[in-house]
């Protein structure tokens, strides 16, 4: 049944109407899929007695003529997304057997409309990272290799890399995923797959573990632009616990792809033309111009003149809020505690240097030097009016453009321990995302072509505050044209 | 600027995680690097310009001050590393006069 993971969850929404198969027989294809896979290390926990017992609901629902939107559809679950009676750890060691007895609502909202949890993805700790390496559960390992016959492993991006690399691997159909610097569209562009950052706003951050509340973004990962907007419809909608959770209505994102964008003006923006961007990049950028042009778009210059101060502005915003949200994690009501400490405090500060990794500590040190007592206004004060200065560069271009086409990261997937000397050159892969999230604006990163080494590559698309419909429409064209059809290489040997 | 072992243990003070000895040096290094490249942002002219807490301009919603969750003691306990009779235990934070 290895061809059931082949499938989009267009495809296997249609198959299972039509009784071709059942949501049983889905999910055991996905879940064997998943126990064959286990050298990607993509799932900290898995967790097939759920999937099937939802899967054989799935098909009672089937049976009675009342299935849901997305009943049966197997998906893996980022373990930042608490999940009742699942353990959820963020991959640190501080959350280790920390079980929640709450579900997360975006997580909820994906089982009320019929799908169905693989188990839990690994990722960067507290989502800090963009090569799923500072994970307390191990790395993940990129499904994809360099056609150089070197066989290194590469990174599958970060920090949503153990989703990205199953919806890969063809090891689950779909993810959950969250994006408060690139964290989704970065592993999709080095995982061959699509992957949107929706409006912030758009879904509830109820229960999901966090890291920077006022940047972070949950979303989907799949192989496909539909199966996003399939999977995000889902996610999205107003949730009363959060309160920056937006009271819209959630469109019909799938029939926003009407595959037609005559007349639309698509910005280019000039600041993101870096100083030695590989040639690759630069002609994949130039190909999805080309892409849109002949499908009648009109292309305009456009000038973000901020862009170049949104890696230091997040770099300020971000940690400033882990260290703050991540004061939390004392010892006392979760997870780890020190069996040291001769007093509370030192039970405190030994807990959080047994329990944090060091890109969590880096950060949450970063973070309580910012807002520290005369350097708040210096640093924290600052970063957040250039924030303002990176929304108005957005607000100015969308008065000429409806969206803007860029490339969605500065390279392929690199190979693990690469970029790991100075936390700067790490920082540096989200240079093309980041701004999105600054400004809260709706990205998605769509596969367009491989490089010279075999490696996929993704253009990103971003648009208005609330207009994914615009980023799917967009998307889906530029999918069209590009045929991406590549498969990691592993994988179409198995297949065969 | 580079941050001194004075400040890198103020920081990690502040921050309520101990490091060791040995480690204050390269944490300060990857400190000061990362605070020496944010501080480009001192370039950008921001006068007249309002902070940006609030990316989407959602007002904060009100809501009826009534109780709308709770008597769950047990799952709020469930996680805790220690508990005992429904409260979370902790070392002794009772300081003794010596």
């Amino acid at each position: 049944m290895s061809e059931l993971t082949h499938l989009t969850i267009d495809e296997a929404l249609t198959g299972l109407k039509n009784k071709d198969f059942t949501a049983v027989e889905l999910t055991q294809a996905h879940i064997s899929a998943v126990e064959n896979a286990r050298t990607l290390n993509a799932f900290i926990v898995e967790t097939p007695e759920i999937a099937l017992k939802q899967a054989k609901e799935s098909d009672k629902r089937y049976a009675a003529g009342e299935a849901r939107p997305l009943d049966g559809i197997p998906f893996a679950n980022k373990d930042l997304f608490c999940t009742d009676g699942v353990q959820t750890t963020a991959a640190s060691k501080i959350l280790e057997g920390f079980v929640p007895r709450y579900e997360s609502t975006v997580s909820q909202n994906l089982f009320n409309d019929g799908a169905v949890m693989l188990g839990k993805a690994n990722l960067d700790q507290f989502a800090m990272g963009s090569s799923n390496t500072s994970s307390a559960y191990g790395n993940v390992v990129n499904p994809w290799k360099r056609s150089d016959g070197s066989n290194a492993e590469l990174v599958p991006g970060g920090s949503s890399g153990g989703s990205a690399a199953a919806v890969a691997a063809r090891i689950t159909m779909g993810a959950t995923a969250t994006d408060t610097g690139g964290s989704i569209r970065q592993p999709a562009a080095f995982c061959g797959i699509a992957g949107i950052k929706p409006t912030y706003g758009r879904c509830s951050r109820w229960g999901i573990v966090a890291f920077a509340s006022s940047l972070d973004t949950p979303g989907p990962l799949a192989r496909t632009v539909k199966d996003n907007a399939l999977l995000l419809a889902s996610m999205a909608g107003h949730d009363p616990k959060d309160s920056t959770s937006a009271n819209r209505d959630v469109p019909d994102f799938a029939s926003a792809m009407t595959g037609d964008v005559k007349g639309l003006k698509i910005g280019i923006p000039k600041e993101f033309k870096l100083d030695g961007m590989p040639e690759e990049i630069e002609k994949l950028w130039e190909q999805g111009i080309a892409w849109l042009k002949e499908a009648g778009a009109e292309i305009v210059d456009i000038s973000l003149p901020h862009t170049k101060y949104a890696l230091p502005t997040y770099y300020i915003i971000a940690p400033a809020e882990a260290s703050s949200n991540l004061a939390r994690y004392d010892g006392v009501r979760y997870g780890h505690r020190s069996s040291e400490g001769a007093n509370l405090d030192e039970m405190y500060s030994k807990t959080r240097a047994e329990g944090f990794g060091d890109e969590v500590k880096r950060r949450v040190m970063i973070g309580a030097y910012v807002l520290s007592a005369g350097y708040y206004d210096a640093y924290y004060i600052k970063a957040q009016k250039v924030r303002r200065l990176i929304l108005q560069d957005f607000e100015k271009a969308y008065e000429t453009c409806d969206a803007i086409l860029t490339p969605t990261a500065p390279s392929a997937a690199f190979a693990i321990g690469e970029n790991e000397d100075d936390p700067i050159k790490m920082y540096l892969n989200d240079v093309f995302t980041v701004t999105a999230n600054l400004a809260g604006i709706p990205a998605i990163s769509v596969p367009a072509g491989l490089d010279a080494q075999g490696l996929p590559l993704g253009l990103q698309i971003i648009g208005k505050a609330w207009d994914e419909e615009m980023v799917f429409r967009v998307g889906g064209v530029i999918e069209e044209a590009a045929q991406f059809s590549a498969m990691p290489k592993g994988l179409t040997q198995k297949a065969a | 600027m580079s941050l001194d072992e004075k400040t890198v243990r103020k920081v990690a003070r502040l921050a309520n995680i101990e490091i060791a000895d040995e480690d204050i040096e390269r944490i300060g290094t990857e400190l000061s690097g990362i605070l020496a490249w944010v501080e480009q942002l001192s370039e950008v002219d921001t006068d007249n310009v309002e902070p940006l807490a609030n990316v989407v301009n959602i007002e904060l919603p009100l809501r009826k001050d009534e109780v709308t969750d709770g008597d769950c003691a047990d799952k709020v306990l469930a996680n805790a590393p220690e508990e005992t009779q429904g409260f979370f235990v902790v070392p002794k934070i009772v300081e003794q006069e010596s």
